[in-house]
């Protein structure tokens, strides 16, 4: 299981009630059933990973965040998960909003476009970066709104939105996000992640 | 039709008040199994038919002697598989396999029932048919599964009986049926009861049946079970036999001669007035109106496990009715999934060889019952 599900993971207490949306193929649901004795839900579009999740024996609703976190009623869950997918939807914004009203706590992970290779990748080559977590080229990516560690920061602030944890990944390096390392931790990860609540 | 060595029956002692004020007692209700019942009786599916099916879920049908309605999803190895499982199906009342239905004879009168015999609704069918789980002593059912109006009797048995299922199927199904479906088994009723053959009911008595009827019905709702695409693909405008068209009413198309032979072999197994009865038992069902018209206090009371199954090209059912389901136990906080087969079948999608759906209901049905 990749580092961002282990870091992730620890952020969850166990016995807890768990929303992962877009959970893909059920990894990180999987290991929170098994290792934490979660009460654990997936919300994913693709059919054929729905099908995967099925064959773990994960409770697994086929459907579209944007549409379908609606149904959830509010603060139903104790945490909902978003891993890198904040930056595929239409309007990030709205899908936030549902995230903050269904679960009491949203953990949500972002591919942050603040990191140092992606820089220089943009400001060498002059090209869109193209990174491990970024592998796709411009015309077929997913992602629509790119936002850096910083970006989401001022963004969540902005919003009144409680951040409890932010969390910068370097591959296997985890480290904390503060005030006064904001800037350097924008630079040297590629992954932040926030356990945030409204 | 000498069916009645083949059928398996119990006899209801206990009187049943039906949603129509009237009682009724010491009725039969037919009945298969296939598999077996394990000694801790936590093994049971009870699996719910579809308005033309019967009890003979898999295997060949004895009165038949056609396969079984769902033979690509319950046997031996299957996503219902009978070397785990016990399953057992009913005949509905009403219907004409054997449980008590229009064919009958009313114990009043000692005239067949014709259309004198009450009507009947998804709730009555499912009150009559728990008695199953007494006769075969099981306290609880690992999983009720239907599709289409099978999956109607699913969604009513749990709100009734909300503790006697673990795992909950409904497939390609409704809560409350609209207007369109209801519009196209009206449809059918009105074939059947203009045919003349049909004689207010009382064909049996009178030595008719009304065939004609029963066949045009038929032929209206297979159309229904498909997809445009589905047809499109199978017969285009493919000509029956012949190099030409021939300027005249005989099926000159393939897909008239298809739905001719569909409405005439049905008319050998199926009676008129059951069709009519148990139309309209789908049509007066809708779950959210028996709770104030909030689907979700159908299911407050359970614990059960849901899975529920659409498919992509079924417009008799479509997704969205099966994800309103979906959305009233997500409102309750209730254990539910769903999923969205891919398949151009339309509404018959259930009964056919769709791996996707297939291995779906398998591995819903196997780690869950690994869980138990």
């Amino acid at each position: 299981m990749k580092n961002e599900f282990n870091v992730i993971a620890d952020l969850i207490e166990k016995d807890k009630k768990v929303l992962d949306v877009g959970c893909a193929d059920g990894t990180l649901m999987k290991f929170l059933k098994d290792n934490k004795n979660i009460d654990i839900r997936g919300l994913e579009i693709s059919k054929e990973k729905v099908q995967e999740c099925i064959a773990k024996g994960l409770t697994v609703i086929e459907g579209n965040a944007e549409k379908d976190l609606k149904q959830f009623p509010d603060k139903s869950f104790d945490y909902v998960i978003l891993s890198q997918t904040l930056q595929a939807f239409l309007n990030p914004e709205l899908v936030l909003n549902e995230l903050l009203r269904v679960g009491k706590k949203a953990i949500v992970t972002i591919p942050n476009f603040g990191y140092w290779k992606i820089r220089l990748h943009l400001l060498i080559k002059g090209t869109m970066p193209i990174t491990k977590t970024l592998p796709d080229e411009w015309y077929n990516t997913a992602n629509l709104h790119m936002c850096t560690i910083k970006d989401f920061v001022h963004f969540v602030k902005s919003r009144d939105i409680k951040i409890f944890k932010s969390l910068a990944l370097n591959n296997l390096n985890t480290s904390l996000i503060n005030d006064n390392n904001l800037g350097i931790k924008n630079m040297f990860a590629d992954l932040g992640i926030f356990l945030i609540e409204k | 039709m000498n069916t009645e060595k083949n059928i398996k029956t119990l006899i209801v002692k206990k009187p049943l008040k039906l949603d129509c004020g009237k009682t009724i007692s010491d009725f039969p209700i037919a009945y298969e199994t296939y598999g077996s019942l394990n000694s801790k009786k936590d093994n049971a599916i009870l699996v719910f038919h579809a308005l033309t099916g019967d009890q003979f879920v898999t295997g060949i049908n004895p009165v038949t002697k056609k396969d079984g309605w769902w033979s690509y999803a319950v046997g031996p190895n299957k996503a219902i598989d009978t070397n785990k499982y016990f399953v057992i199906c009913t005949n509905v009342i009403s219907g004409c396999m054997g449980s008590y239905g229009p064919s009958n004879k009313d114990p009043d009168t000692k005239n067949i029932f014709g259309s004198n015999f009450p009507v009947i609704t998804i709730n009555d069918m499912v009150n009559a048919q728990y008695h199953l789980l007494d006769h075969f002593n099981i306290d609880k059912l690992f999983s009720i599964t239907g599709g289409s109006m099978g999956g109607m009797q699913v969604l009513q048995f749990i709100s009734n009986f909300p503790d006697k299922a673990k795992t909950v199927i409904p497939i390609a199904t409704t809560s409350s049926h609209s207007a369109q479906n209801i519009a196209l088994n009206e449809l059918g009723r009105q074939a059947i009861t203009a045919d003349s053959n049909w004689k207010d009911g009382n064909y049996i008595a009178n030595n008719t049946n009304p065939g004609k009827g029963l066949a045009v019905a038929r032929m209206a709702a297979h159309i229904t079970y498909l997809s445009k695409k589905g047809l499109q693909e199978k017969f285009g405008r493919k000509l029956q036999e012949r190099e030409d068209l021939k300027f005249g009413f005989d099926a000159d198309f393939q897909i008239e001669s298809y739905l001719r032979y569909q409405g005439s072999v049905f008319v050998d197994r199926f009676d008129a007035n059951s069709y009519l009865y148990i139309t309209r038992a789908m049509d007066y069902f809708d779950l959210a109106k028996q709770f104030d018209g909030d689907l979700s206090k159908a299911f407050k009371n359970t614990k059960a496990k849901f899975f529920i199954i659409s498919f992509t090209s079924d417009w008799l059912y479509p997704t969205q009715e099966n994800k309103d389901i979906v959305i009233a136990l997500n409102s309750i906080g209730a254990d539910v999934g769903f999923v969205e087969i891919e398949s151009d079948k339309g509404h018959d999608s259930f009964l056919l060889d769709i791996p996707d759906f297939l291995n779906a209901l398998k591995n819903f049905l196997d780690k869950s019952y690994l869980e138990n």
